[in-house]
């Protein structure tokens, strides 16, 4: 059971949370110029980060409000909580930038 | 002619005819209690209004103003004249005031909080039949509680006058501490049944007579 500190409501249990995928995905500035790959990106593909890990969480029982996290996906580490909309701090771990203009492995077969 | 009124006040007809969520738990909750010890019990119908504002704007003063304030940080209570204000949310409140200050019983709590918030942002919502409130009272309830409920419910870190919304036997509940040995459990109204039969199952062992 992961102990999470709710930026409102202090250290509560996991099962309190509810999660809400990978953080800092940014809605396309212009979703009608993307074509259906691009299109498919922003809405499915998601990073599979090993270690450090941006996301987002809602405190569904409490006070139901959204935050940011970074967690370690292999320690479980809680290492950062933060509030929507600023930056992760570190900035430069795998998972806390933007969707990522890479393609897929496999996307160009 | 003051009967009369009185009577239609309170006997609209609708009030004999509501039932609360735990009502046929009534018989369980009273064989289950003993007194001072671990004692049960539902406090139905409570007027309640679920308040969305924010504090720091002008609609939140009006509303602070006819609530009694509007507590600032979580498991803040703010009560004044039988009106408590409980923290939900950095926006998010919820008004508890006796039955009789909802309007169909001629109350003027509601219609009050709405002109208040007036063209303001956000909202006052009659949430009367959201929840029922049970009161779990004795020297034990705390340990009733602690079976099913995370949180730190040592005197020390949960004081008197404080509520939290929390999970209590896995059923979103909000706990509010309303005395020293006193505590509010309010669960949505579809879980009173499950919830209610919980805590008595939780108080069993208390109130049962002490094996030699």
């Amino acid at each position: 059971m992961l102990l999470i500190s709710c930026p409102n409501c202090g250290p509560r249990d996991e099962t309190e949370f509810h999660y809400g995928g990978q953080a800092h995905v940014a809605y396309p500035e212009d979703p009608y110029a993307l074509n259906d790959r691009e299109w498919a990106e922003y809405l499915f593909y998601r990073d599979n980060t090993k270690g450090a890990y941006a996301e987002r969480w809602v405190h569904s029982t409490g006070c139901r409000q959204w935050f940011n996290m970074l967690r370690d996906t292999v320690s479980y580490e809680i290492q950062a909580v933060y509030p929507m909309g600023t930056p992760a701090p570190g900035g430069s771990a795998p998972g806390t930038t933007a969707n990522t203009a890479q393609a897929p492995e496999g996307a160009s077969k | 002619m003051v009967e009369t009124a009185a009577a239609t006040a309170s006997n609209n007809g609708v009030r004999e005819a509501r039932r609360s969520p735990a009502a046929h738990l009534a018989g369980t909750f009273e064989a289950a209690s003993l007194a001072g010890v671990a004692e049960i019990k539902e406090i139905p119908f409570q007027t309640m209004a679920g308040i969305r504002v924010q504090r720091d704007s002008d609609a939140g003063a009006r509303i602070a103003q006819v609530a009694g304030g509007l507590p600032a940080t979580c498991g803040e209570v703010v009560e004044r004249d039988g009106v408590s204000v409980l923290w939900l949310g950095p926006a998010e409140f919820l008004v508890i005031a006796p039955e009789n200050a909802h309007e169909s019983l001629g109350g003027d709590l509601l219609p009050a909080l709405t002109e208040a918030l007036g063209d303001g942002q956000g909202q006052v919502v009659d949430l009367s039949a959201n929840r029922t409130v049970f009161e779990l009272s004795g020297t034990r309830a705390r340990d009733v509680l602690e079976k099913g409920c995370s949180l730190d419910l040592h005197p020390r870190s949960f004081k008197a006058g404080t509520a939290l919304s929390t999970e209590i036997g896995h059923i979103p509940a909000i706990l509010w501490k309303s005395g020293e040995d006193t505590f509010q459990v309010l669960p949505r109204a579809s879980f009173a049944d499950f919830l209610g039969r919980w805590l008595v199952d939780g108080m069993r062992e208390f109130a049962s007579p002490e094996v030699p």
